[in-house]
């Protein structure tokens, strides 16, 4: 049995089994999350950073469902951040409700219930239309934040929240530990969903629309529903990535919506590699490092690097540097071969 | 003159000030995603990098203003030439994402470039007498720099649409924006006709860019903040449509002053609220093709 | 009741009127034929007919019921497959992948998000009952884009198949296959279940006259004659405005 997928086995049992396995956990999977545990007792004094990496990786993620799986670009996913963010915000802000877990869920639905809405309207449409319905739907967004800044607190934003210990025993440590941690569980069990949804059949489905929506009208697909669903949840993920935002630093501005954001987001994934799940963890910490390292030096040089990487990314790894790494990997075995 | 009236007027006029710098630097823009379905987000980094040429020939070597417009589109025209025969004409097959990758790397550098030459500060131009002050339209005084604008967009206008509609090569750019195909089969060089189209665009891009730096101020961000304008102007108005891109300038410029005006505090809200209703009821913008 | 019916359907595209007053009935297991000039609307028929493209008038039927207002979707989940005059086809996935789609998405499987895809072992044996029908097993695993042109245009057509239609639209089947390999494909299309009602479009009159029982001329976007291969033989105004001027009714394939 266990050589079928190696050597033996008809070409009919080898693909079998290919389907049949392509799902389990592999090995080299282990490692992010051995990594990310590491970085919490080597780098103790960096718990703060660590928990906004998690965050991008949470917010990446998201961007990948819709972006890497179904194949839909859009300039506007800073919407769902930033009502997942503004959720959690307001609530503790203005409504006294601070406990962060129920916050989490209460963001996941508002950002969903966002996502579900423009998604049904806008996802008919393809191309320019969608960028800037997408784009629109973030601006748009802020601008209402903006008027009502005596709500929203403007761009000044809510600063200094307050939140009650995690489920009501752990409390928040001026390092950012519990942060951490905290966002790293929460990242897991996300990412223990979208493993799910990406390797299901609708996860297949969203493969389907990205290689060719026409076949999928033709096979009798209905790609209107699998789109929404999908911007739903992915917009739900980004919000209760805009959640522990705001949780972790303790503050939320408008400028969570900026069309900058969006643009962050999809250059991490880019980086990392779309359509692969752990593309949003190389890109995002990528990304989030360099820019911490290189930005203290010169934010200038540092945009004039980011701007470099992704022209080069689009001319020569256009699938990112997972995809790099994959190329190389096959290089090496082709030679190993011969 | 009553004040509802002249608050009226103001609107209209201011309005068609900006409405006019709107379609002088999104015009170019449309007409090149209308031929290749190329999105282009650097368009603005082109329009910026006109803004700097004027600031560089005015102030360091004394050119007139008007002159370093003509100067800056020229040699923007040019260089984004290079541009796209080096770097966009790989990706003509391509899907959006890697137009939008590519083009926005190319927008950040071209805003890290332009900090680093020229600092974040915003910058001004000195402007040529006649240009400064107010002129008197007989019952009522206007800015003369906007009145300016306004003249100078008319007469852009009516040469634009003289190219487009009244020459062969004008008959050849509407017959590729409306059936590339059908246009390549009878013997029309749509790739030649694209890189042209594009250096006029960029050229035009950059004359807006340096209209813009007395109207908005010109600061390296420029080639993104208003980068979403010119493409909601492109989106809304319909690919590839001289009419269309006019019309969609009109009614954000003239949306986006009145909101304004009336309503300080709702910012860019008017303008964004009518592409998002304008593009649910019309996805291919104004006259653009469904 | 007929497996498909087409009644008096009108098409334009600008002023250009592309389908006009066509008529066509498939009875159950039918074997018929579209043929005509190069721009005569062929394509732009199928492409009504499956929802592509909405009428401007006239009524689709569907083992009797009226479909015109049903979305693509509908139609092919009530039995209405085709296969396209061009490859659309999952490039970037592998070849078992695009028929395990296809069955998922038929019987309704893809609206599961939890379930892993591979854990349907009957979708699986399905998909490759497909594959082996059309001798493309070996290729299970490849991706569809590497795959040479003609063995994609069985893909396309396992596909078609794997939707278990009750009509099936073959839009030139062999078309941009080397003649060496096309009667791979032409085989496979002679093969198919008697059951199913087939319409090809198709230019290798050989092929037309072997396959067919009965064959609709069109010419300009309307019905010019409709008969038996042997009346569309004989019928020289047929030859005067298609036969003719194709000029290979013998064939070079022999």
């Amino acid at each position: 049995m266990a050589a079928s997928d190696t050597i033996g086995g008809t070409p009919r049992q080898r693909a079998t089994d290919y389907l049949l396995r392509r799902h389990r956990f592999r090995m080299a999977e282990a490692l992010p999350w051995l990594i990310a545990i590491a970085v919490f007792f080597i780098f103790p004094t960096r718990m703060t950073f660590g928990s906004q990496v998690l965050v991008m990786v949470m917010f990446a993620l998201s961007l990948d469902l819709i972006l890497g799986y179904a194949g839909i670009v859009t300039l506007g996913h800073a919407a769902f951040f930033g009502v997942g963010a503004y959720t959690v915000g307001l609530a503790a802000a203005r409504l006294d409700w601070t406990e962060p877990i129920s916050g989490l869920f209460a963001a996941a639905i508002a950002a969903g219930l966002v996502g579900f809405v423009t998604g049904w309207f806008l996802l008919r449409y393809r191309g320019l239309t969608l960028l800037m319905l997408t784009l629109a739907t973030a601006i748009l967004l802020q601008e209402t934040g903006n008027l009502r800044s005596d709500i929203s607190g403007g761009y000044d934003g809510l600063p200094g929240l307050t939140f009650k210990p995690l489920l009501g025993v752990f409390d928040y440590d001026l390092y950012g530990h519990t942060n951490y941690l905290y966002a790293l569980t929460v990242l897991a069990i996300i990412f223990f969903f979208v493993r799910r949804i990406v390797y299901s059949p609708f996860g297949q489905a969203l493969t389907g629309i990205r290689e060719n929506v026409r076949r999928m009208h033709a096979i009798g697909s209905p790609v209107h529903r699998r789109l929404v669903t999908v911007y739903t949840i992915a917009a739900a993920i980004a919000g209760v990535a805009g959640a522990l935002f705001t949780q972790t630093n303790a503050y939320v501005t408008l400028t969570v919506f900026d069309f900058d954001n969006s643009a962050k987001v999809m250059v991490m994934l880019i980086l990392g590699g779309t359509g692969r799940l752990y593309g949003a963890f190389v890109g995002a910490a990528v990304y989030m490092v360099l820019e911490d390292y290189f930005s203290k030096l010169s934010p200038t040089f540092w945009q004039f690097g980011i701007g470099l990487m992704l022209v080069l990314a689009v001319l020569f790894t256009p699938r990112g540097i997972l995809g790099l790494f994959e190329r190389i990997g096959d290089y090496l075995a082709e030679r190993k071969r011969s | 003159m009553p004040q509802v009236a002249n608050i009226a007027v103001s609107i209209l006029f201011d309005g068609l000030a900006y409405a006019m710098f709107l379609f002088i630097t999104s015009v170019g823009l449309s007409v090149t995603m209308g031929l290749m379905g190329f999105v282009n987000l650097a368009h603005g980094a082109f329009a910026m990098a006109g803004g700097y040429v004027v600031v560089t020939l005015t102030r360091t070597y004394g050119v007139g203003f008007v002159p370093s417009l003509v100067i800056a589109a020229v040699v923007v025209g040019a260089v984004s030439v290079v541009f796209e025969r080096v770097l966009y004409r790989r990706l003509y097959k391509s899907t959006d994402l890697e137009q939008v990758l590519l083009t926005i790397g190319l927008a950040f550098m071209a805003i890290a470039t332009a900090t680093y030459l020229y600092g974040p500060i915003p910058k001004s131009v000195p402007l040529p007498e006649w240009l400064q002050g107010d002129v008197n339209l007989g019952f009522r005084y206007f800015p003369s720099y906007r009145a300016f604008l306004i003249v100078l967009g008319a007469v852009l206008i009516a040469v634009l649409w003289y190219a487009f509609e009244r020459t062969n090569i004008g008959a050849k750019i509407r017959a590729a924006v409306d059936n590339r195909r059908m246009a390549e089969s009878v013997g029309i060089n749509v790739d030649r006709l694209f890189t042209l189209t594009f250096a006029v665009g960029s050229g035009l891009a950059a004359l807006g860019g340096g209209l813009a730096i007395q109207l908005l101020g010109l600061s390296p961000s420029f080639a993104v903040l208003y980068l979403v304008l010119f493409l909601i102007v492109v989106a809304v108005g319909g690919l590839g449509s001289l009419k269309g891109t006019l019309l969609a300038a009109l009614v954000l410029g003239i949306f986006d002053t009145g909101g304004k005006y009336l309503l300080a505090d709702a910012g860019g809200f008017f303008v964004y609220a009518v592409t998002v209703v304008v593009l649910l009821i019309k996805p291919a913008g104004f006259y653009g093709r469904e | 009741m007929a497996a498909l019916q087409v009644e008096k359907l009108n098409r334009t595209f600008g002023a250009l009127p592309v389908t006009r007053d066509v008529d066509l009935t498939l009875e159950r297991g039918a074997r018929c034929a579209l043929i005509g000039p190069n721009g005569a609307g062929k394509t732009t028929l199928v492409n009504l007919i499956t929802g592509v493209l909405k009428p401007h008038s006239g009524r689709v039927l569907l083992n009797g019921e009226d479909i015109t207002a049903s979305s693509q979707a509908d139609r092919a989940r009530r039995g209405l497959a085709r296969t396209f005059q061009i490859n659309q086809l999952f490039r970037g996935l592998t070849v078992l992948e695009n028929l395990c789609m296809t069955v998922g998405e038929r019987d309704g499987h893809c609206n599961n998000l939890w379930r892993s895809s591979g854990s349907k072992r009957e979708v699986i044996d399905e998909a490759i009952g497909y594959l082996d029908s059309l001798r493309l097993t070996d290729d299970a695993l490849k991706l569809v884009r590497e795959l040479p042109y003609g063995r994609q245009r069985l893909v396309e057509i396992a596909i078609a198949l794997a939707q278990k239609p009750r009509v099936l639209l073959l839009d030139e089947p062999a078309a941009g296959v080397p003649s060496s390999e096309s009667h791979l494909i032409l085989d496979v299309v002679a093969a198919l279940d008697p059951d199913i009602a087939v319409l090809i479009i198709e230019h290798d009159m050989d092929v037309v006259f072997r396959f067919a029982k009965e064959i609709t001329v069109l010419v300009q976007g309307a019905v010019f004659t409709q008969g038996t291969p042997a009346e569309i033989m004989s019928n020289e105004q047929v030859r005067a405005v298609y036969l003719g001027q194709e000029g290979h009714r013998g064939g070079h394939h022999g």
